[in-house]
């Protein structure tokens, strides 16, 4: 397990190394003066020389990408040109709504998604399967922030069951906190739980085909425990595999979520980040977003030799 | 018997046709199609022809147009069936526009990710030596959360379609590597792939033969979903105010964007697009599942 | 004995669906097992005999139904049992053990727990008890320590020890039937006869009635007391085990068991044409040193030598893992050797790289086990046997003219050079296969496995076929098998492999009546029904 995990983090090395020389070199090989650009359009001469300096701009590119690397190891993430600000310090101060929203997220979509799917594919062909199978459809289908200002019309507007928009810090309480996050986690859980009910389905009924599933039968035990003891740990795998990634590809929506809902988490900072041209907070949050779906699979992975005795490293 | 003699092309194209979800999301797709191709002839007006004196009026308003020409003021009589916006823009005819920029994204996308995936996805899985930098840099670019990669590709170009379609190609085309390089590295450990080495016949053409044709159903596919996919990424985007500008182009995520201010007074402005928006996307993931179950029962559990 | 039957079926009748291309899976069917009995019932693929078994233990799949007929469990008809009674049934009157040791046991839970899982289930034992017993059963189906195994997962053990586990499992409560759907037929020759061996003991020590569903003449001869024999869903007679094998009456028994090759190599006068193949010192090694990783390192085949003749077949035979299909991958150079020289016409082709091996390739062809997956099936038939010609430089126009004449030599009608491959049965799949390798007249012509996918009557076939062309072309023939019946037949030479090296190599005839290895005497005596003459005495025309 030691050498196993040593080598799989270094094995993201080369992934992340990747991700950073995409993002350094989506900047530098635009077409046209990096420096005017990330300027804008109301920069004069001697601002844009400024940031021509700060950036190295006029040095070979190799330096230019040692330089930027070395101070992003030791933690410089650069300042923020639209905030003024260092990014360390925005992305530290935005954190935790970003947080709060993709764990209460999570925790609806798999209460919701795991026992639906479980429940489509044991009872596969009938009506219950039809339904979950369409709704799984249709929840692909609604983009998230149509759902959430369907919410936001129903529940907040008509019913006033919740607030419009916003976030409340979980240091005010427990109750407002949730009582914010109820329709933000709800919009974007939709998909999701589309997505893992599905998957779900899909890997139950693969193994209720199995050898394995007809010799318990042939034991006499009851279908329920069939489903239970044999299927859904052989089941395991797969289906954790799928939350992972869900959990990794939240960001997309939470951007738009956030977006949607007035959130002032990571995601409102990158649409604000990207409006106004702020190029080392948007480097500096595709990095750290890139470096949380490769962790979230690492986690995957191992967690795989909790649930499968098969596979040890 | 009869349908024992057909080819096995030809006995899925049969299994296709009789399919429910191919059929209804098929037809719906024809009918958005249609909408987008002969927008001028619905009924629209200009979609974006502003009008001060009439904005923000809700659905079935009948009114008068102030429009400003060069001979100077013209009234125009007008019926907002869907609302008018904070410009004054018929929201109808905006909607009925949109549906052209969802489309032509949609397709480029799938179809720009689906050639160069599938190139370099037959590269990857054929040739040994390239296959691990591929994939690595393939790795690296689907850890990147797709919606954030096309982002980030955006605000480096300016905003507008061609971006938009780069922005969403990015994301997908390692996706697609990844399916197409599976079915090959599958595919030739089959003994026929291993009778056509044997046989003689040269990379490129056992690849084309044999190898090729396995992608192309799994390809169809996953192209369909990338067309649902692409289509709410540039909602997206357009919603969030960096993709095709609303007063370039209407596109149903820029329409909804500019609603979003007025929303609480006028929640129809949102609502429209809002629909059309999920029945299209609805109707092209009920086509890509039907073909998945039709053309590729294999493939039905990857997604 | 007792005079009731511990299962007795009567004009029992399970229709197919709709879109099958017969009515009934079986057709008014009927026979009984007797207490301490064991029954085999035999039939190629297709014959019903799987889904006699699964209508008794209530497991048909959905699409099925019985429409006639009883099943009686110790007088008690299964068919029309409820769900619940057929759970009580299951497990304790009647166990079921299959064909796949490798998938019937569940990966993720303990071998012990599966086996406690039955007690669990029908008794009222508490835990340390059910663990007792199971380490008890274990120990009586010839498990080693037992004491640890039990906690061991399926993966841990070897294909002969899980179904070991799965005897275990069906016989921890005594059933009075059990169930036996092809146990054998996915282990090497060593492992079935030990498990035969076992079933036998277990059966007689316990007095259990043995419904044993088998494809192959060699196990009915080793294991039955009384024999039914299937064909299309319908029996065509039954009665003892040496009535059957003696004295069938029915045409088709008479023609399965002449199909079925004799393990007495005819009398063979030695090749000596000139040298079409030598392979010296091949080595092929898999997996290599990883960073950080311990070294894995598969010896797949070693210091693997030997001459093959124009006009010869040489078989080369071993059990899974023996390394055999890696030498024949390794000439057809479909793998690359590690080390090793291989020479064809003269010619060293073992490193030559893949432009300079292309005109080589024609002088290798190989005709593969699978005939479902060795046709492209995008493809006509026609398509598949000219692509190799003009890959070589011969016209489509002269290509389809040999096509023709080819389809007519495998015994093919030459007009079905436009179908598509699923319009071919298994049988005919694989003339076309060998219709292919012969299209560019190759020097050899690799068999791997190439007939064990078959049915006995349609393998029979095939081998008269390639051993027809083999001496038509005065081709080299290396042929590639686990079936020591086979290899006997056809066989000029031999070469036996273990573990990746050749342990024995002479003439078959030789190699048969004195075997100088002990492993390869380990590997005759194994041969079930190995003291019984088939192939000729009852034959057919």
């Amino acid at each position: 397990m030691g050498p196993y995990l040593l080598k799989r983090l270094l094995a993201t090395i080369p992934v992340m190394l990747v991700v950073a020389v995409f993002i350094f070199l989506l900047l530098r090989l635009t077409p046209g003066d990096p420096a005017a650009m990330i300027g804008g359009d109301y920069a004069t001469e001697a601002q844009i020389d400024e940031i021509r300096q700060t950036l190295g701009l006029n040095e070979p590119l190799l330096t230019q990408f040692v330089i930027w690397i070395g101070n992003i190891l030791q933690g410089d993430l650069g300042e923020s040109f639209f905030f003024k600000k260092q990014v360390s310090e925005l992305i530290v101060a935005r954190i935790e709504p970003t947080l709060s929203l993709s764990l209460v997220t999570i925790i609806f979509t798999v209460a919701i998604a795991v026992p639906i799917g479980v429940l489509a594919a044991y009872r596969h062909g009938s009506w219950i399967d039809r339904i979950v199978m369409g709704f799984s459809v249709l929840g692909f289908s609604v983009p998230v922030f149509v759902i959430g200002f369907g919410l936001i019309y129903v529940f907040s507007l008509q019913l006033s069951w919740f607030p419009v928009q916003g976030y409340n810090r979980i240091g005010n309480g427990v109750t407002p906190w949730i009582h914010n996050l109820i329709l933000p986690a709800l919009a974007l859980s939709v998909i999701f739980v589309a997505f893992i009910a599905r998957m779900t389905r899909t890997s139950v009924l693969e193994v209720l085909g199995e050898d394995y599933i007809r010799t318990a039968r042939a034991k006499g035990q009851t279908e329920t425990k069939v489903l239970m003891r044999h299927a859904l740990r052989n089941a395991a795998v797969p289906i954790v595999t799928v939350i992972g990634f869900a959990f990794a590809i939240l960001v997309g929506g939470v951007v738009v979520t956030e977006s949607v809902f007035n959130i002032p988490g990571l995601g409102l900072l990158t649409v604000d980040a990207v409006l106004n041209r702020d190029f080392p907070t948007i480097q500096a949050v595709v990095l750290l977003f890139s470096l949380v779906y490769v962790m979230i699979n690492l986690a995957i992975d191992l967690s795989y030799t909790l649930l499968d005795p098969r596979i040890r490293y | 018997m009869a349908s024992q003699a057909l080819s096995p092309g030809r006995q899925t194209m049969r299994r296709m046709v009789r399919n429910t979800s191919v059929l209804i999301g098929g037809i719906l797709v024809a009918l958005i199609c249609l909408m987008a191709v002969f927008a001028p002839f619905l009924d629209t007006l200009d979609p974006n022809q502003m009008s001060t004196s009439t904005r923000l009026k809700p659905p079935g308003y009948e009114g008068v147009m102030k429009i400003y020409t060069d001979e100077g003021r013209v009234k125009v009589p007008v019926l907002y069936r869907m609302g008018s916006d904070n410009l004054g823009r018929d929201i109808y005819s905006r909607v009925v526009y949109g549906a052209r920029i969802s489309l032509v994204v949609g397709l480029a996308v799938a179809s720009i990710s689906i050639i160069l995936g599938m190139v370099i996805g037959l590269v990857a899985g054929y040739f040994r030596m390239l296959d691990a930098v591929i994939m690595r840099i393939m790795d690296g670019l689907m850890s990147i959360p797709a919606i954030l990669l096309a982002i980030a590709v955006v605000s480096v170009f300016n905003a507008g379609m061609t971006s938009v379609i780069i922005a969403i190609v990015v994301p997908e085309v390692p996706r697609v590597v990844r399916l197409v390089r599976s079915i090959v590295l599958s595919i030739r450990e089959e003994p026929y792939v291993e009778a056509a080495i044997t046989a003689g016949t040269r990379v490129p053409l056992l690849l084309y033969r044999h190898v090729l044709p396995n992608t192309v159903a799994p390809l169809i596919v996953q192209g369909t979903f990338i067309v649902a996919s692409a289509i709410i990424v540039e909602a997206i985007l357009s919603f969030l105010g960096v993709g095709i500008p609303a007063d370039e182009f209407p596109t149903w995520g820029n329409i909804m964007g500019t609603a979003r201010e007025n929303f609480q007074l006028h929640p129809h402005q949102i609502l429209f697009p809002g629909i059309i928006l999920a029945v299209t996307v609805l109707a092209v993931n009920m086509l890509g599942d039907g073909l998945r179950d039709t053309l590729d029962p294999r493939f039905a559990n990857r997604m | 004995m007792t005079d009731m039957s511990v299962l007795e079926i009567q004009n029992l009748t399970v229709r197919l669906p709709a879109s099958a291309d017969r009515d009934n899976a079986v057709t008014d069917i009927g026979f009984t097992v007797n207490p301490g009995e064991i029954v085999c019932v035999v039939g190629e693929s297709g014959s019903g005999k799987s889904v006699t078994a699964q209508a008794v233990m209530g497991l048909l799949p959905r699409e099925l139904t019985p429409t006639q007929g009883v099943t009686r469990l110790d007088g008690e008809d299964t068919l029309t049992a409820s769900s619940q009674r057929l759970r009580d049934l299951r497990g304790t009157q009647m166990a079921m053990i299959f064909q796949e040791p490798m998938t019937a046991l569940n990966p993720v839970a303990r071998v012990g727990t599966q086996i406690a899982e039955v007690l669990e289930i029908h008794t009222k034992l508490t835990a340390s008890e059910r663990r007792a017993r199971a380490i008890e059963i274990m120990d009586a189906v010839q498990l080693p320590d037992p004491d640890k195994m039990v906690d061991a997962y399926p993966h841990q053990l070897s294909g002969g020890q899980r179904q070991r586990i799965m005897i275990a499992m069906a016989l921890v409560l005594d059933p009075s039937l059990l169930i036996a759907d092809e146990p054998t037929t996915a282990l090497d020759v060593t492992t079935q006869a030990q498990i035969l061996k076992l079933i036998k003991e277990m059966q007689q020590r316990r007095g259990t009635g043995v419904l044993f569903i088998t494809h192959d003449f060699g196990v009915v001869a080793e294991i039955a007391d009384r024999v039914v024999v299937m064909q299309h869903g319908r029996i065509i007679e039954q009665g003892t085990r040496d009535q059957i094998l003696g004295f069938p009456q029915q045409d088709y028994t008479k023609m399965l068991m002449a199909s079925v090759p004799s393990m007495t190599p005819p009398e063979r006068t030695p090749v000596g044409g000139p040298e079409a193949l030598s392979v010296s010192h091949l080595d092929k090694t898999y997996g290599r040193r990883g960073f950080l990783s311990q070294s894995r390192i598969v010896q797949a085949a070693q210091d693997v030598s030997f001459v093959l003749r124009k006009g010869e077949t040489l078989g080369i035979v071993g059990e899974s893992g023996s390394g055999k299909s890696t030498v024949a991958r390794c000439i057809a150079r479909l793998i690359d050797p590690t080390k090793g020289s291989i020479t064809l016409q003269g010619r060293e082709i073992a490193t030559l790289p893949e432009t300079r091996l292309r005109p080589y390739r024609r002088a290798v062809q190989i005709v593969f086990q699978d005939p479902y997956r060795s046709l492209n099936p995008r493809r006509t038939v026609g398509q598949s046997l000219t692509e190799a010609p003009m890959n070589f430089g011969i016209t489509r126009q002269d290509a389809l003219t040999q096509a023709r004449d080819l389809m007519s030599l495998v015994g093919l009608s030459p007009d079905a050079l436009d179908r598509y491959p699923h319009q071919f049965s298994g049988g005919q799949r694989q003339r076309i296969c060998i219709a292919r390798a012969l299209a560019v007249k190759p020097d050899v012509l690799i068999a791997d496995e190439a007939v064990s996918a078959l049915d006995v009557s349609v393998q029979a076939q095939v081998l008269e076929l390639l051993d027809d062309i083999r001496e038509r072309y005065n081709l080299a023939m290396l042929f590639i098998t686990h079936d020591l019946r086979v290899a006997a037949q056809i066989c000029d030479r031999l070469i036996v492999m273990k573990s990746g090296k050749i342990v024995e190599q002479g003439a078959t005839a030789q190699v048969y009546a004195a075997p100088q290895d002990s492993y390869t005497r380990l590997l005759l005596d194994a041969a079930p029904g190995a003291n019984v003459e088939f192939g000729q005495g009852s034959a057919v025309g």
